[in-house]
Order: C-alpha cells, then sequence, then structure tokens
C-alpha cells in the first residue's frame, strides 16, 4: 500500500472518531430531551435529525459549501476565530459528517431512552437521586449497549460518507482526502488494484462491525 | 410545629380532580382509604412531589414547606420514602445493590444494612438478580430499599395490593417492626379496610377526589355518621388486653372496657394488647341475657345511637365503656324490641376477628 493510502486510512480514522465523539456528547442530550416529549416541536426536531437519512448527501454538501465560504458569516466567524479558513479543511469535515451522521446516533438512543420506564426514574427521585444521578445510575447502565449501537454506526457511517465530504472537502490528500475519496481517486486513474484493497477492506471493516453489534448481548433487562 | 398540612389541587384525566384541604398527624401512621378512582395514588405522588399540582396548592410538613405559589422542593430532597404497589427494583443492580443505592443517597443517618434485612427476612436474598424474586420478596426489598435511604416520612401507595396472605403477613410483619423501631410516620394507601384496620392509627377516607371524612381509625369505625358504617361490611374496631389462655378449648379471654370477650387461641402474654374486628353484621341484641346460647361472647352495652340505612335497616351504636362496636338489625326487630336510645342491652357476638396475631398494637 502507497503512503498516500495510509494517510487516508489515518485521516479517516480521525474523522470518524472525532466525529463519534461530538456525537456522542451532543447526540445523547439531544435524544434524551426528544425521548421524554411528544409534540409538533418534537416531531419537527425529529424531522430535522432525520434528514440525512433520505436526503441526497451532495445536497447537504451543496449548502454547506456554500455556508463555509469565507465570505459568508459563518466563514468569517471561523476566520477571526482560529486564524484558517473553513472551507475545504478538517473542521469542516466533522462538521459536516456530524450533521450527516447524526441521525445514526441520535436515533438508536432515542429509541433506548424512551424504553426506560419514568416510574423508575420516579422510584430514583424517592430515593434521593438527583435528575443527573438518575441519567447516570439507572438510565445509563440500562442503555449501554445503545450507546455502543450508536457509537458504532455514528463511526462506520462517517467511514462510509462519499457526498458530503466531496462537496465541501475536495480531495487534499493529509487535509480532507478520506478513504471513500481515495477510492474513487485511484478508479479514475484505472488503478484496479489499490482500488480492491481499499474496496475489500471497507467491506470487510463495516461487516465486522455489524457481525458484532448484532452478536452483542441483546435486551439483557427485558425493557422493551 | 408538627403535623402534614395539605392544601392540593391536582387535575388527572376524564375530568378527575384531586382537591383536598387537611392536616394529618405525623406521629402516627395515617391510612388514605377510599374506592379505587377517589384519588389515593395521586395525593401520595403530589406529596413526594411527582405530579403538577395547581396554583394556590400548598405542603407544610413539620417546619419545612414543601410548596407554595413562588417553588417546589424537589421529590429528592424531600427525604421521603416510597414504596410503590409496583415494587420498581432497578433491574440493572441485585437486591443488595437496590439497597446500596438507597443508603448511598440518604439524608441522614444511614440504616445498618443488617437491621434493615433482619426486618424483611432480606438475608438470604441479597446476592439475587431482582428478576428473579417473587412478587412478594420484591415488596420487600422494595420496603427495605424505602427504608434505606432513612426517610422522614414513609409514603406507601396499596404496597400489598398483589400479594398473598403469607406475603402480606410478612411484610406487614416488617413495617410493622421499621415503625416501632424508627417511630416512622407513614401514609399509607388502600382499598382494603381489613389491612387499614391492621395498621393505622388515624384515617383519611376519599371519595371521588374529595376529603369525606378524617379521624382516629377507633373512633372513626365506630360512627355512625362515618361513610364507614354504611357499607356492607362496616366493623368496629377495638382494643381488647389479654387476659388469659384457656389451653383446654383452645380459646383466649381478652379485656374489652372491663368485659371478657373470647377468641381464638393467640400467641402473647397477658397484659398485650390486640386489636380485633367486629362485623356489625355478627353482631345482635337481646333485652334479656340470653341463657343457654351457643354464642360465647354477651356483653352489657348501652344503645347510645340509632340510625336507619339506606337498605332498611338499623344501624346501632352500642357504647361498651369507653369504646363502641355497631350492630345492624332489621327495622322489624327494632320496632319490636322498641329501641329507645339509652336502653340497657345484650350485645351477641356471632364472630370477633383480631387484626394481628403479632406484636402489641396500642
Amino acid at each position: 500500500m502507497s503512503d498516500p493510502i495510509q494517510t487516508a486510512i489515518w485521516l479517516t480514522i480521525a474523522l470518524a472518531a472525532t466525529t463519534t465523539i461530538i456525537l456522542l456528547l451532543l447526540g445523547t442530550p439531544l435524544a434524551w430531551w426528544l425521548s421524554r416529549r411528544t409534540g409538533s416541536a418534537t416531531a419537527a426536531i425529529e424531522a430535522v435529525v432525520a434528514l440525512p437519512l433520505i436526503l441526497p448527501p451532495t445536497v447537504l454538501g451543496f449548502y454547506l459549501l456554500i455556508m463555509f465560504a469565507p465570505d459568508t458569516a459563518v466563514g468569517r466567524l471561523w476566520q477571526q476565530l482560529t486564524g484558517t479558513q473553513l472551507a475545504f479543511s478538517f473542521s469542516a469535515l466533522v462538521i459536516g459528517s456530524v450533521l450527516y451522521s447524526l441521525p445514526f446516533v441520535v436515533q438508536p438512543l432515542q429509541q433506548a431512552f424512551r424504553r426506560i420506564p419514568t416510574d423508575l426514574l420516579d422510584a430514583a427521585a424517592t430515593l434521593g437521586a438527583t435528575p443527573r444521578d438518575q441519567f447516570r445510575s439507572i438510565v445509563l447502565p440500562l442503555t449501554r449497549r445503545s450507546f455502543l449501537i450508536a457509537a458504532s454506526l455514528g463511526f462506520a457511517h462517517t467511514v462510509g460518507e462519499f457526498g458530503v465530504v466531496l462537496m465541501i472537502g475536495g480531495n487534499i490528500p493529509g487535509e480532507t482526502q478520506v478513504l471513500s475519496i481515495a477510492l474513487y481517486d485511484t478508479v479514475e486513474s484505472l488503478r484496479f488494484a489499490e482500488a480492491h484493497q481499499l474496496a475489500g477492506g471497507l467491506v470487510v471493516f463495516s461487516l465486522l462491525t455489524l457481525f458484532l453489534l448484532y452478536r452483542s448481548d441483546d435486551n439483557r433487562w427485558g425493557l422493551r | 410545629m408538627e403535623g402534614l398540612q395539605l392544601k392540593l389541587q391536582c387535575l388527572g384525566s376524564d375530568d378527575f380532580c384531586l382537591d383536598i384541604s387537611c392536616q394529618l398527624p405525623t406521629g402516627s401512621t395515617t391510612a388514605i382509604y377510599g374506592a379505587s378512582g377517589s384519588g389515593k395514588t395521586t395525593l401520595l405522588e403530589c406529596l413526594a412531589g411527582l405530579r403538577k399540582t395547581e396554583r394556590g396548592s400548598t405542603i407544610q410538613f413539620g417546619e419545612d414547606s414543601w410548596l407554595s405559589d413562588s417553588y417546589a422542593i424537589p421529590t429528592w430532597q424531600r427525604n421521603i420514602g416510597f414504596v410503590f404497589q409496583d415494587a420498581r427494583l432497578f433491574p440493572h443492580l441485585d437486591v443488595r445493590g437496590n439497597l446500596l443505592f438507597a443508603r448511598g443517597r440518604a439524608h441522614g443517618n444511614a440504616l445498618p444494612l443488617d437491621t434493615v434485612c433482619q426486618w424483611l427476612s432480606l438475608h438470604e436474598l441479597l446476592d439475587r438478580p431482582c428478576d428473579q424474586l417473587s412478587a412478594g420478596q420484591k415488596q420487600r426489598v422494595a420496603i427495605g430499599r424505602a427504608l434505606m435511604s432513612a426517610p422522614r416520612l414513609l409514603l406507601l401507595d396499596e404496597p400489598l395490593a398483589n400479594l398473598d396472605g403469607a406475603a402480606r403477613n410478612q411484610c406487614l410483619q416488617g413495617l410493622r417492626s421499621a415503625r416501632d423501631a424508627l417511630q416512622l410516620p407513614m401514609l399509607y394507601v388502600s382499598h382494603d379496610i381489613h389491612e387499614v384496620s391492621q395498621l393505622a392509627d388515624h384515617l383519611l377516607v376519599l371519595e371521588q377526589g374529595k376529603l369525606r371524612e378524617q379521624g382516629p381509625l377507633l373512633e372513626l369505625t365506630s360512627r355512625l355518621d362515618s361513610s364507614l358504617a354504611h357499607q356492607e361490611h362496616a366493623a368496629a374496631i377495638a382494643t381488647g388486653t389479654i387476659a388469659r389462655h384457656d389451653d383446654h378449648y383452645g380459646l383466649t379471654e381478652l379485656q374489652l372496657d372491663g368485659q371478657s370477650l373470647w377468641v381464638n387461641q393467640l400467641a402473647g402474654d397477658a397484659g398485650g394488647q390486640r386489636r380485633i374486628r367486629i362485623p356489625a353484621r355478627d353482631v345482635s341484641v337481646c333485652r334479656q341475657k340470653p341463657e343457654a346460647t351457643s354464642i360465647l361472647n354477651i356483653l352489657e352495652v348501652t344503645l347510645a345511637e340509632m340510625e336507619e340505612t339506606s337498605d332498611a335497616r338499623i344501624l346501632l351504636r352500642l357504647q361498651l365503656n369507653q369504646q363502641s362496636m355497631l350492630a345492624r338489625i332489621t327495622r322489624k326487630s327494632a320496632t319490636e324490641l322498641e329501641l329507645q336510645r339509652g336502653d340497657r342491652l345484650y350485645a351477641q357476638i356471632k364472630s370477633a376477628a383480631l387484626l394481628s396475631d403479632t406484636g402489641d398494637q396500642p
């Protein structure tokens, strides 16, 4: 394997890991909030969260590209804060991936949180547990598997993204050239041997992730 | 200031509205009694802070104000214990884990695990996962867990409703031991007057979200104007002192305001106090002392009050000395006996059920 490919692998892992961590931090409170409410406002937010599931990635990428341009408010603010340009940077990829993979983290968590009976939390409250304590000592242990699922899906989906990255990241080795783009590159330049390695590697990775997920301990405490 | 002062308004589904204002003693066990749908559980949940109340609602517990228009102390700061009808044990923790969950968050001095386990016979369950417990065991753990948080007030919502006789008695016994050892005030919700009569000192009767009546249990159960006296299973509760045991006939003699009452032999030394329940329909009255009757218990009483009930029966309140009991007779009998207030009568008691055969009950 040539160096650019190795660089692409490391870049992809860095992007997916960063995205997953940010998604868990943002997605957990969002999923909790959504799981404890119903109504039009909640439905609207759920629709926005789910949008990347059906929207062509290029559409999301297109709007992000326009938003990240140096002459927009977002672009200028980023420039002021960091002194670097946002468009075609690793940070832009992270922001794009977070939005693109959001439903893959929020939805499993939201469903898991919904299965936690309010009754149990009430019982914990009468025993002196604050809401934060209830979440830490009741909700988290009971939804551990869903966190694993959410993190794995978020990670794997980020590894597999193509359209958004192509639109907002371009193809800069070491900065924005992730695996899927590198694969596209090798095929374009007819380097089929390398393409086979990349494509096969991605298939094995994705299969393995899903297999390990499905094999993991299912519904241990009968909370359905 | 002692006691629990409530002014609560809480809207439920289907036009239900709990609207109650009262003051309860907290030195004792208060039963909240009423048919299902009368708002008993809602009342407990409002007290625990698990339900939103309307403006103007207030809760004052002793020196502490829990609820007013400007603030509501959250559930986790009220220092209460709550035993739910469904035990609500945490499924990811074993029995010990559930008990320690409560102890780790106790407000005051936590109780020793050992003591609580002894009251509720939990020792052999400690390492079991919660899904391997029977309904009775689960409820015992739930009671133990509530006690472990060292509450200042224990709220119980029909904790024995789903249990069979033996499991019930075990739970009741545990509750009694804990209450007596800790001097723990309890609010006990139940629709079962029998259960209420065993545990409570004070009674609060709810009807369709409103307070129907309240008062000391012994007084309320023997008052003609109480809704309890007009129920099919109306029964007076009285307290007797063990006088002696008769091993030959398998009976025990209780002293009831200076008169003797025989019941099936029970455990306990002379001098111990027991609560008994005398159903109104099992009491009949005579003008002369009956001779040669199979009925063992004949007490001298004074007819204190009489009232016609809706089903053309006459309900009598018969005064012993301090205590009273009820009798339900037909209108025909009342007319033929020419009953008058103040008459001296003989009450024949066909059955008197003992309410508890363990522990002293004042």
